[in-house]
């Protein structure tokens, strides 16, 4: 295709384009900019899933060379989810991000060139067909991601920081060591290329590469115990850096987990190791939600349930390998609308956590008496999110548990249901002990504050398309068939 | 640390080591060999030298992104260097020989990085090795004193750090009409690639400094 | 055994020995440098093995000079990081984390 407005290249383009302006603008400036061009790269998402679902997956060869020679793009329905999800998200996070930091401006400086260089990253990393340009994609985006935790400042955030960035190093140095053994087997990169070169015989070098590659994902993806690093980043950021983290970044390398298992790997794939990542991901749930209910900060709550969630996201490996075609398709549907879901309410809640923060001017979960009576929307969107998180109906996380839980059935895998039921139980307990709080009168001595309409507005449309993901997801699942059929 | 988590750690690493040796002594031949896709679409790239083609043309799109990258660590130093407890902070005197000899080696230099930029199309050389030179240069007037550090960058010295990743994503977007992202037409690619390759030179010569100049001034 | 798997085999070592450091290391600067020594192991691999047949591959080259720049810029911003967290805490470690012991908003 040589159409100039082209969605694909573009929504790698604009972003790194507005990121780049927005610092040449200043300090603090840009928001505006920003806010525009995220509206302008959802549309796009929009036209780009439209011509999959009109005429299938598309290879876009960048500079027309075409792979092994050149790089390939690749847009398939899983992609465009996944491409859907990171502009859904961003957009009311950019409103957001306007009014917190106007009322709030720790941090505020270099948010918005960090921003735009971030969801490049995000962008990119799901078009590419690439091992090594894959590569490129994470440090891009983890490097991202790390400025974002440190540009509030303080000692927490910027140790949190480091720590981070040494996880996330590690992650893509494993990457690389074993694209560099991929190359050295085979001679490229290309995922079109290797694909059918690998099979269940492969030399060790393609299964120690697996390994590491997987190993590198799952400590960028901060699955148990890999989890680490995330709390104290997730939980020490301002507000809107915290929801794009929580909500996108993780998401990006479990997408690529999904992926590298589902198709370049999927001869090696076994059912120990699958149902190993089954494991961490049930005890990533438990853990991760025991941990959240004895937090006293209410964001460190918040990004307890998040390495809880991404347990969620882990079931889907046991339920989807060596299993009847129908099982692995109802699991995958399941663990990409579990990823859709919580990217959504996750967004939400940690921006009705920022209100919430603003308003009572600190971080303490005993201090909330009085934000229901006076943050009554900021407090419903939070309640809203916490049913996505539980997974009851009609919300979209009860979509997705749904087919998960389905597809454990079929398969016989009774284990992983238990699991889901007892994550559901912990995460209303935890929940509950907020909007508990929330609703108790207003401690003498307390202050709750009004915060801009804004805040409590974005929250509340994250929050309620969490919700109504479970009613109309057919859409979104049918966009991801395409490009998957076996 | 406890020990047996030490020795636990030592040996896993030792494994690994084995096992990657092991790995590497049982490879098959290569299923795919681009070296000879690069020598075959060499003119149509250009530039003369292979390493350079790939760098800028094959795998151009590749090299967009690192510019990215750099730019990324550089707003990072700047984010933690808005929170440095200590700004402004006056270049040590330095000693009059290495000031003199600054002031001789720098001119030098940024001819220097000219030639590397040059040389690039046909031989070692190129954007990021003229950019480190300059670079060089900057770091070298700052140790002698000549330079002040950076304690936040104006507009116009913002301009020169996103000149290249401008240039850079104007050219790739160019390409659109004609065909793909970062198509060159053939008759044209080699003056695109020289502009591409300026602009980098200049904005990853400060960059790079940056990284340095940036927290120069923070409290020793 | 060519000389090019020569240097993929250093690479594989480099890459042990670095990961060890990484992990086992406290002092920052140290985690940098095995980190970077990490690196160039990866490095090693990706040239050596790509040529371990005897050609000249230019896109492994061209690919480790991408690796190095990324390299540069994550050490630089690592060593921007440990030297605002020596400014902070007066060391040169991670320290124990203790996130409920001080409120991130104040």
């Amino acid at each position: 295709m040589t159409d100039f407005l082209d969605p694909l290249p573009w929504l790698i383009m604009l972003p790194l384009a507005w990121g780049t302006l927005a610092f040449v603008l200043g300090p603090g400036r840009g928001g505006r900019l920003a806010v525009a061009a995220i509206a302008l790269q959802g549309a796009l998402a929009l036209q780009l899933a439209g011509q999959l679902i009109d005429s299938g997956a598309r290879v876009y060869a960048v500079g027309g060379w075409g792979a092994p020679l050149g790089i390939d793009l690749m847009a398939d329905g899983l992609a465009a989810v996944m491409l859907l999800l990171t502009q859904a998200v961003a957009l009311p996070l950019a409103v957001y991000a306007r009014g917190y930091f106007a009322a709030s401006p720790k941090g505020r400086e270099l948010f918005w060139p960090f921003t735009g260089f971030l969801l490049a990253a995000l962008n990119a990393l799901f078009l590419s067909a690439d091992l090594f340009n894959i590569y490129v994609t994470l440090e891009l985006l983890g490097l991202a991601a790390v400025g974002l935790v440190a540009i509030a400042g303080g000692r927490q955030p910027v140790t949190a920081a480091m720590r981070y960035l040494f996880a996330t190093l590690l992650g893509s140095g494993a990457w690389l060591l074993g694209v560099a053994l991929i190359y050295g087997t085979y001679g490229s990169v290309s995922l079109a290329v290797l694909t059918p070169l690998i099979h269940a015989g492969a030399p060790l070098a393609v299964t120690l590469a697996a390994a590491l590659m997987l190993a590198g994902l799952l400590l960028k993806t901060a699955l148990f115990p890999f989890h680490f690093w995330l709390p104290p980043a997730h939980g020490g950021a301002p507000a809107p850096v915290s929801a794009l983290l929580s909500a996108l970044v993780i998401k990006a390398t479990f997408y690529l987990a999904l992926r590298l298992w589902l198709e370049l790997f999927a001869p090696l794939t076994t059912v120990a190791a699958a149902q190993l990542l089954g494991v961490l991901g049930a005890a990533a749930i438990l853990w991760g939600s025991v941990l959240a209910l004895t937090q006293s900060r209410l964001k460190m709550l918040v990004a307890y349930s998040t390495v809880a969630q991404v347990g969620y996201l882990f079931l889907l490996f046991p339920l989807a390998t060596l299993v009847p075609p129908g099982t692995a398709d109802s699991a995958l549907a399941g663990g990409v609308m579990q990823a859709v879901a919580h990217g959504l309410a996750k967004a939400a809640m940690f921006a009705a956590t920022g209100s919430m923060i603003v308003a009572t001017g600190r971080d303490d979960i005993s201090r909330l008496g009085g934000v229901g009576a006076r943050l009554p929307l900021t407090l419903f969107s939070f309640g809203l999110a916490g049913v996505t998180l539980m997974g009851l109906p009609p919300s979209g996380g009860f979509s997705a548990k749904w087919l998960l839980l389905g597809s454990a059935l079929e398969s016989g895998q009774w284990w992983w249901v238990v699991v889901m039921i007892v994550g559901g139980l912990l995460t209303a307990a935890y929940v509950f002990k907020v909007l508990r709080r929330a609703f108790l009168p207003r401690a003498a001595g307390d202050r709750v504050a009004r915060v801009p309409r804004t805040l409590e507005f974005s929250a509340f449309a994250l929050a309620l398309a969490s919700i109504l993901l479970g009613l109309f997801g057919a859409p979104l699942l049918e966009l991801l068939a395409v490009g998957r059929e076996a | 640390m406890k020990a047996w988590l030490t020795a636990l750690i030592a040996l896993l690493c030792s494994g690994l080591a084995l096992a990657l040796g092991a790995a590497m002594l049982a490879l098959p031949e290569f299923a795919v060999r681009l070296p000879g896709q690069v020598a075959a679409n060499l003119d149509a790239s250009g530039v003369a030298h292979p390493v350079t083609a790939v760098l800028l043309n094959f795998r151009g799109y590749d090299t967009l992104l690192e510019v990215a990258v750099l730019l990324l660590a550089l707003l990072g130093v700047f984010a933690l260097s808005r929170h440095a407890s200590d700004h402004a902070h006056p270049a040590a005197p330095a000693h009059p020989v290495l000031q003199t000899l600054a002031r001789l080696l720098a001119p030098l230099m940024v001819l220097v990085a000219g030639y590397l930029l040059w040389i690039g199309a046909y031989a070692p050389g190129g954007a990021f090795q003229a950019g480190a030179v300059l670079a060089a240069a900057g770091v070298l007037l700052r140790l002698a004193g000549l330079l002040p550090a950076w304690a936040q960058p104006g507009r116009l010295l913002r301009g020169g750090l996103a000149l290249g990743l401008l240039v850079f994503l104007a050219v790739a977007v160019a390409g659109l009409p004609q065909g793909e992202l970062l198509h060159y037409p053939p008759a044209l690619a080699s003056p695109l690639i020289l502009l591409v390759e300026a602009g980098l030179t200049l904005s990853i010569g400060l960059t790079l400094a940056g990284l340095y100049l940036a927290s120069a001034g923070w409290r020793q | 055994m060519s000389a090019a798997l020569l240097y993929a085999l250093a690479g594989a070592a480099l890459f042990a020995i670095g990961l060890a450091g990484l992990l086992l290391q406290p002092h920052l600067l140290r985690k940098i440098l095995a980190f970077n020594i990490l690196g160039s192991g990866v490095f090693l691999i990706l040239v050596g093995l790509g040529q371990r047949d005897g050609t000249i591959d230019p896109v492994p080259q061209a690919m480790v000079l991408t690796g190095i720049v990324v390299a540069i810029a994550a050490t630089a911003l690592a060593l921007a990081l440990a030297r605002q967290l020596l400014d902070l805490t007066g060391q040169m470690r991670l320290p124990e984390d203790r996130p409920d012991a001080e409120p991130a908003d104040d």
